[in-house]
């Protein structure tokens, strides 16, 4: 069915089944107890999830499998999201045309880019694809965006004005993205008991895109063109010396990558109708190679699980403060919970990126595969107790001869 | 004329004469052996027909047509593979993958991009790859991952990946190297067959007398860069320049 065998199948159908219901999964807690900042069932961090799993999908079809390392991701986001936007102000709200151009624009400039730096491999094929994003970014951030061309709107980011043109926008529509007519903002919002779960319009349309992206690159993976970009990684040389082209190959993904990029910007404007060039930056570019690598390059669902890692902790580390802390603490005799919360102090707030370091350290070191490797290691070590209980038992019911 | 004409062919690594006015003329459908000490220049002579390195001057001419200035895949495409000296495979694959890589390279051109296809598609494919690894005897290893193999392994995988594309001219860098008796006994019946049922054109280089005398039409001996002798195998056994620079050294 679906053309996947078994255990990719069943692993499509848990992704749908997380992601369908993610609205509960995230909110475990009472909207009103003392856990509830662990919540993340808000419509605007699920979207992120969402997004950033696409954006991480594309570019683990780069790196993950050809092992060519773009630190320029970033730029075919950002790309994404100024063409998205661009349809806001000149046709429509309607996201759809805004979402197709942004893979397509995001498409061709990867093509531009793919062909210079693919002539590189390793090491300078990763700073060619930099020097590219970065030269991006200044483009967008103050060249392209000068009174008589403004393109970009520099630092204040492109955002749809009153007066621009929306030539086949109708009074009838909402003044807000929308999917013919359904705002992207329209949310529902369940009260069962004390808890509050959200249902929002633009998180069930990310969720279809990203479904079906997920897909297509599993269907990529296990297909002869995903073997070829394997064999790249494993061993170029042997590749071209049985007559494959390797440029042609890692091109594609590279544009493939670069559109599932767009795909991500353009949803993010669809989401919220604006465009800046801080998503173009190389901290940008950096987050995606993190977020692959810690969830498990070259796996299917290792993309998804470190973005959802990633965005998971950014937001609620970042939203943990001196008060949260000490209030978690007051059962210790104070001397002891001042000391705590002076250790932990810099690891919240503004500073989880130190947390998230130490985190991607840790993994790097002790896991090379991820979080992808991390749980095949508690499955086995299950595996391996349950196979030793049932010999156990093999032996207690074989009787003695 | 030779299917392959190498002529004047010359290379030097800084101060080394690699090559040195090296002509080399393989006839079509024969086993073209060449020997020599280490550090002859026989790899870097292969080196310079796959397009490697490119001879500093000389020319190298495969069914008419010059090689020189072509990419390795264009090479391969025009009929000509190579066996390595240290096992060139893909490691991190399994060996059934490594055989169809080939296949599909045969039968695709250099590139396509069947990024929706499955290869329950592939059946032609599947068959051609699945019938070499029994030729080899490895079908049992088929979803084995081939960085687990023994070398001798890896270098079967690896002949079957070039035997697979059916080449025209089939370039072996010591095939045998790192085999066990037996595993050499099988390669060079393989060989004979291959050379008796196909059209295939094989050029080899070999350290083990053995299997050069049981397989090779000519022979060419290669010393410090300069070809010594071309001349029938009965030939060569008793030629004393040759027993000098070559087997002289594995007598003593
Ligand atoms: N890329 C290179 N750069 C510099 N020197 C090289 C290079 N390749 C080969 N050489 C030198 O050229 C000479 C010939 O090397 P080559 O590998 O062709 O020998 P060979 O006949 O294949 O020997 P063996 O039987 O040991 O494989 C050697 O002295 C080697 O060190
Ligand atoms: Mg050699």
């Amino acid at each position: 069915m679906l053309g996947l065998n078994f255990r990719d199948r069943s692993l499509f159908f848990i992704v749908i089944a997380l992601t369908v219901l993610a609205p509960f999964i995230l909110n475990p807690f009472p909207s009103e107890s003392s856990l509830a900042q662990f919540n993340a069932g808000y419509p605007d961090l699920m979207q992120r999830f969402v997004i950033f799993g696409i954006f991480a999908i594309g570019f683990n079809i780069l790196f993950g499998l050809t092992g060519y390392l773009s630190f320029g991701h970033a730029a075919f986001l950002g790309v994404g999201s100024y063409a998205a936007v661009w349809v806001f102000k000149l046709f429509t709200y309607n996201v759809l045309p805004a979402i197709i151009l942004a893979v397509a624009v995001a498409g061709l400039f990867s093509l531009l880019i793919g062909y210079v730096s693919l002539r590189r491999s390793g090491i300078y094929f990763s700073i060619l694809t930099l020097a590219f994003a970065q030269m991006s970014f200044a483009l967008a951030y103050s060249v392209l965006s000068n009174p008589k061309f403004n393109l970009t709107n520099g630092e204040t980011g492109l955002q749809v004005y009153a007066d621009d043109p929306q030539w086949l926008h109708r009074d009838s529509l909402p003044d807000l993205p929308h999917l013919f007519g359904l705002s992207m903002r329209s949310n529902y919002q369940l009260d069962i008991g004390a808890w509050t779960f959200n249902f929002n319009v633009g998180y069930y349309l990310c969720v279809v895109i990203m479904l079906i992206v997920f897909y297509i690159a599993i269907r990529l993976f296990r297909s002869p063109f995903g073997m070829m970009l394997r064999a790249i990684k494993s061993n170029q040389q042997r590749l071209n010396y049985t007559g494959l082209n390797s440029r042609p190959y890692t091109l594609a993904a590279f544009v493939i990558s670069g559109m599932y990029a767009g795909l991500a910007g353009g949803l993010m404007a669809a989401m919220d109708p604006l465009a800046g060039a801080e998503r173009m930056q190389w901290t940008a570019s950096g987050e995606v190679v993190l977020m692959v690598i810690l969830g498990g390059a070259g796996t299917l669902i290792g993309p998804i699980l470190g973005a959802g890692f990633i965005k998971y902790f950014e937001n609620i580390f970042s939203k943990i403060n001196d008060q949260i802390l000490h209030q978690w603490f007051a059962f210790l005799p104070d001397g002891l919970e001042d000391f705590l919360v002076f250790i932990i102090h810099p690891f919240i707030g503004k500073g989880w990126h130190l947390t998230l370091g130490i985190l991607f350290m840790l993994v790097v070191i002790f896991l090379p595969g991820g979080l992808v490797e991390g749980g095949q290691r508690l499955g086995k070590l299950f595996g391996r107790r349950k196979k030793t209980e049932d010999a156990a038992k093999d032996a207690a019911n074989t009787p003695a001869e | 004329m030779g299917i392959l004409e190498v002529k004047g062919v010359n290379k030097r690594f800084g101060g080394l004469q690699a090559l040195g006015d090296v002509n080399l003329s393989v006839k079509e459908n024969t086993v073209h052996a060449i020997i020599g000490p280490n550090g002859a220049g026989k790899s870097t002579l292969l080196n310079c027909l796959v397009g490697k390195l490119i001879p500093d001057t000389g020319s190298v001419m495969f069914d008419g047509q010059s090689v020189l200035g072509c990419k390795p895949h264009q090479i391969n495409q025009m009929g000509i593979s190579r066996v390595f000296q240290t096992p060139e495979i893909f490691s991190d694959l399994t060996v059934l993958e490594n055989i169809m890589i080939p296949c599909f390279a045969k039968r695709d051109g250099s590139f396509r991009l069947h990024a929706f296809e499955s290869f329950a598609q592939e059946k032609d494919i599947l068959e051609k790859a699945e019938a070499i690894l029994e030729d080899v005897n490895m079908a049992d290893k088929r979803h084995m991952h081939s960085a687990s193999m023994s070398r001798g392994d890896k270098r079967r995988l690896e002949m079957a990946m070039c035997l697979v594309q059916e080449p025209r001219l089939l370039l072996l860098d010591e095939p045998t190297a790192g085999m066990a008796r037996a595993d050499t006994n099988n390669t060079i019946d393989l060989l004979k067959q291959i050379n008796d049922q196909r059209d295939i054109t094989m050029c080899i280089i070999e350290h083990d007398m053995h299997v050069v005398f049981s397989l090779a039409d000519r022979i060419t001996v290669l010393a410090q860069g300069r070809p010594l002798v071309e001349d029938a195998p009965e030939n060569i056994k008793g030629n004393p320049k040759v027993q000098e620079a070559y087997l002289g050294e594995v007598a003593a």
